[in-house]
């Protein structure tokens, strides 16, 4: 499988992008709607005009027509052919690089052996569910031996338990055949989920590209912190392990119990979304519980930014205004606040991944 | 069964005002069988039946071909789309007067009069079917590799179909109704002379037997269509 690099491309929506996808890598494009991620898609696949380059092993394939770049490419509506049943969908591209009629069989029978649809062979793609069409689609792009795998935002559809069965399935395939891929999502926890690395894009730019906890931890300026929702950063002191897969944390004067692997924890984050207020004390055990006193308030339509004082801390949380408006939350109050244990997000010394 | 009945018994006890125009049903059967038995039924029918089979085939073709390269090609469309556009809602008889002059009174003219009703609406509809297919089907059959015809074969017309086939039934039934026309203003043979020859004779009973005929064709070439557009189409549609 080749690296994919794109160097100074350029187009009406895309401005001065280079990036490099490594051999077997699975990169997640990540960006709000509009920002290029599927124009950029596009470009890799020589569906769309564009200005600069794009390399495969260092050679450019500029010149290569779509049909000819050998790009498995998984459309957001899959765009599966509807007159044709499963397995001549799969054998669709097979039978363009006129590949004997053996060989066609062989490995149709054997993508459907790896995306687990045997039986559904010689269905059409209106009597299958969701999750069996994007089964389909995988099997399709994959059958003719792409040198490297495009999704964009394949899942979207699906409900949130179907897609992530899915995602984590599709890296395990990824990381079985070491396809070179590019995912495109607008959604942060399915590209910290998948990727090896995460671009993110904005009106048409890369704004950032580093691994999903540098995303995360150290977003590169105020419009990514804010797309990946906001989240609330501490650095951590020094930490004790709890046993149990828990650990205790000091930042400044706060004491966190987070999740814990064992290693060094540098840093945790909670996103506004994911912290607990009341107005009276909450029953249960005294962890990850603080008193704070609110400090400015932003209501909006349907959500409430609240900024709070929390000891040495400011705090950003986020709540229904309905809830807000129920508690009587004014500035100045005294509140209680519960950090929930299971969506805070550690960052540990020498790993590269997130703990989520 | 009912009506049939109905209208034996009415004609038979002269319920009908002007009774000597309403015969029996009985005597159009008698009248159809005998029309076959001496050929002249037959003749006539083969003779209509021919026309609209070559108008109605070539027509369609030619239709589908050009609506499929407009479709296809932003150019071709851009050349042909206001011809069409213009033509398509002239009566297909409109033509009549025009083409006889042009062709002269000839069995090409009720061909041509066909060709040009199945012509403008299989090319119409197969254009929009066309045009109508998923940007993304096209991309999905060119990342897999396929060429442009082949993305062209395998995908986008087989994806038209049902469109194309709207226009094909459209037509079936029309073509059947234009020959006659044809064939009793200009043509001197044919289900329509027939007609015309037998109102002459004011012979009621050819004209409603002819009538029968009409109306099973037209029936007939239209569910046949439908047979079609079902086995190729009923899957996934």
């Amino acid at each position: 499988m080749p690296c994919v690099e794109l160097r100074g491309i350029s187009n009406f929506i895309c401005r001065n992008i280079n990036l490099r996808v490594e051999k077997g890598e699975l990169l997640v494009l990540l960006g709000p709607n509009g920002a290029g991620k599927t124009t950029l898609l596009n470009i890799i696949a020589g569906l769309v005009e564009y200005e600069g380059s794009v390399l495969f092993d260092g050679s450019s394939i500029d010149a290569v027509p779509s049909h000819l770049r050998r790009i498995g490419y998984i459309f957001q509506d899959l765009a599966l052919f509807p007159h044709l049943d499963v397995e001549a969908n799969i054998a669709f591209g097979l039978r363009a690089q006129k590949r004997n009629s053996l060989e066609i069989e062989e490995r149709v029978r054997e993508m459907l052996y790896l995306v687990r649809i045997e039986n559904f062979a010689h269905r059409y793609p209106l009597g299958l569910s969701g999750g069996e069409r994007q089964r389909v689609a995988i099997a399709r792009a994959l059958a003719p031996y792409p040198q490297a795998l495009l999704l964009d935002e394949p899942f979207n559809s699906l409900d949130y338990g179907t897609s992530k069965y899915l995602r984590i399935e599709l890296k395990g395939l990824q990381r079985k055949l070491g396809i070179t891929t590019i995912y495109v999502t607008h959604n942060q926890r399915e590209a910290e989920e998948l990727g090896d690395k995460i671009a993110v894009l904005h009106n048409g730019e890369l704004a950032q590209v580093g691994t999903p906890e540098e995303v995360f931890f150290e977003p590169l300026s105020e419009q990514i912190s804010e797309f990946i929702g906001s989240p609330n950063i501490f650095r951590c002191e020094h930490s004790r392990e709890l046993g149990k897969g828990l650990a205790e944390v000091k930042c400044k004067d706060l004491s966190i119990v987070v999740p814990d692997d064992g290693s060094e924890i540098k840093k945790i984050a909670i996103l506004p979304r994911d912290i607990f207020i009341s107005t009276s004390e909450p029953p249960g055990p005294d962890i990850n519980r603080y008193t704070g006193t609110i400090i400015e308030m932003r209501p909006s339509s349907n959500l409430t930014w609240i900024r709070l004082r929390v000891g040495e801390h400011t705090l950003v949380a986020e709540h229904p205004t309905e809830r807000v408006e129920e508690l009587g939350l004014r500035v100045g109050d005294k509140v209680y606040i519960i950090l929930k244990l299971r969506w805070i997000r550690v960052l540990s010394a020498g790993e590269n991944r997130l703990n989520l | 069964m009912v009506f049939l009945a109905l209208w034996e018994v009415m004609a038979r006890l002269g319920a009908v005002p002007g009774q000597i125009f309403f015969p029996a049903f009985s005597e159009v059967i008698g009248e159809f069988f005998s029309l076959i038995v001496s050929g002249v039924l037959a003749e006539s029918f083969f003779r209509s039946l021919l026309r609209v089979l070559i108008g109605f085939f070539t027509g369609s073709a030619c239709g589908l071909l050009v609506g499929v390269l407009m479709g296809w090609r932003g150019l071709v469309d851009r050349a042909f789309s206001p011809i069409i556009s213009l033509m398509y809602p002239i009566p297909a008889l409109g033509w009549l007067p025009l083409l006889m002059l042009w062709i002269g009174i000839n069995e090409l003219l009720p061909i041509a009069i066909i060709f040009i009703c199945s012509f403008f609406p299989v090319c119409y509809n197969t254009a929009t079917g066309v045009k109508n297919v998923g940007r993304d089907y096209i991309r999905a059959a060119r990342t897999l590799g396929a060429s442009e015809i082949r993305t062209l074969l395998a995908v986008i017309v087989p994806l038209a179909l049902p469109s194309i086939f709207t226009g094909l039934r459209l037509e079936a039934g029309m073509a059947w109704r234009v020959v006659i026309a044809a064939e009793m203003v200009a043509i001197p043979t044919g289900i329509g002379a027939l007609m015309m020859r037998a109102e002459s004779l004011i012979r009621i009973d050819v004209i409603i037997v002819c009538l029968m005929v009409l109306s099973v064709m037209c029936f007939s070439f239209e569910k046949s269509l439908s047979y079609f557009e079902q086995r190729l189409t009923a899957k996934w549609s």
